[in-house]
């Protein structure tokens, strides 16, 4: 009962780490992308053009989230508040 | 071969090797400290667990699931998981996260692995150097790392293979781009052991997250019902779009002082190995 508990957890957290990790925001833009294409699946121009957009758009705005604080207030080579993963 | 069908073989093969070096720095350092037989059936059996996964999940994936349904799922997870790379890979190339550096994992593992390597029975053959696959003692604690190092790395290999397999009916061609990416990584990295510093990691990242992502956003597309223009060659189209897309951003957004893709050297923080000033390889 105990190893399948803990199979269990393992699995949970191997796909918890997998989809949401420490970057919640791309899996909730992947579920918009997604969204958007099933909306978007009768407008063919609309969507061909808007879903590669909302994609360039979240890794934009995820990137600006992920970039390190300390580069806009100096120049300092200092990387040590970078998580390594 | 098609176009779409050799991309995709480029994508899995690129994937795969990143995978790879990863998985091989920790098995060499597991066969270094801990001896080469304990590690040599650590990886075997971790890659038999993979190849059941992949003939056990891959092939009624294709079989029993709609197509459509497949490709939304798939291109979904091969979104969040292009999207990671790519993430990841322009926040490096940008100085804003610390380069993946092999030596210094490298020389972690191992210092981890010799704690205590006087007290296993592997330790009175460990000093004479390296040592053949098939002799000397067991050592649970090499398996194990081995096992662990190579299964959780293959997990995302196999994850790559089944997704874009399945969703274009290619399993067989992206399982072959997968393992050609193993034997040849294995084999440039046991003929330069511990340079795996040296491979490109990140602009090999870089690469497979443009191209995980595209492919991810043209079978989301593809399997909401939206018709691509060009077909199978709008593939061509997004990895332009997204490879333009992340050259702006790391021209955009790179530190004006660290240029650690340019050559420039950044300060990286290795607890385990001591703070080190290292050269940007990629």
């Amino acid at each position: 009962m105990t190893a399948i508990k803990r199979g269990f957890t393992a699995f949970g957290k191997f796909w918890w780490e997998f989809l949401v990790g420490d970057t919640p925001e791309l899996l909730v833009a992947t579920l918009v992308i997604v969204g958007s294409a099933l909306l978007l699946r009768h407008h063919q121009t609309a969507g061909f053009i808007l879903v590669p957009l909302i994609t360039v758009v979240a890794l934009t705005l995820s990137i600006l989230r992920g970039r390190d604080p300390g580069a806009r207030r100096s120049r300092s080579l200092d990387l040590d508040d970078s998580p390594d993963p | 071969m098609t176009s779409s069908a050799i991309i995709l073989a480029l994508a899995v093969f690129g994937a795969s090797a990143v995978e790879a070096v990863e998985a091989l720095t920790i098995v060499l350092a597991a066969g270094t400290t801990r001896g080469w037989r304990s590690a040599t059936e650590g990886v075997l059996a971790a890659l038999a667990v993979l190849v059941a996964i992949v003939a056990g999940v891959g092939v009624p994936l294709v079989h029993l699931v709609p197509i459509d349904v497949l490709r939304v799922v798939i291109g979904g997870l091969l979104l969040v998981l292009g999207l990671q790379w790519l993430r990841k890979a322009i926040l490096r190339a940008t100085g804003n996260k610390a380069l993946h550096d092999e030596d210094a994992i490298y020389a972690s593992t191992i210092a981890e692995l010799s704690e205590g390597a006087d007290r296993t029975p592997a330790a009175s053959t460990q000093r004479s150097g390296w040592r053949s696959a098939t002799s000397g003692p067991r050592d649970a604690i090499g398996f194990t790392v081995a096992f662990k190092g190579v299964f959780l790395e293959g997990l995302e290999v196999v994850l790559v293979v089944l997704t874009l397999g399945a969703s274009s009916h290619r399993l067989g061609l992206a399982a072959a781009a997968a393992a050609a990416a193993i034997v040849v990584v294995t084999a440039v990295g046991l003929a330069v052991a511990r340079q795996l510093s040296e491979v490109p990691e990140n602009t090999m990242k870089t690469v497979v997250g443009i191209m995980l992502t595209s492919f991810g956003v043209f079978w989301v597309g593809e399997g909401a019902g939206l018709h691509w223009p060009g077909s199978d060659l709008a593939i061509l189209g997004l990895i332009a779009l997204f490879a333009a897309t992340t050259g702006v951003l790391i021209i955009g957004m790179r530190r004006p002082s660290s240029d650690s893709q340019a050559g420039g050297s950044v300060r990286r923080s290795k607890p385990s190995v001591g703070r080190e000033e290292v050269q940007g390889s990629t």
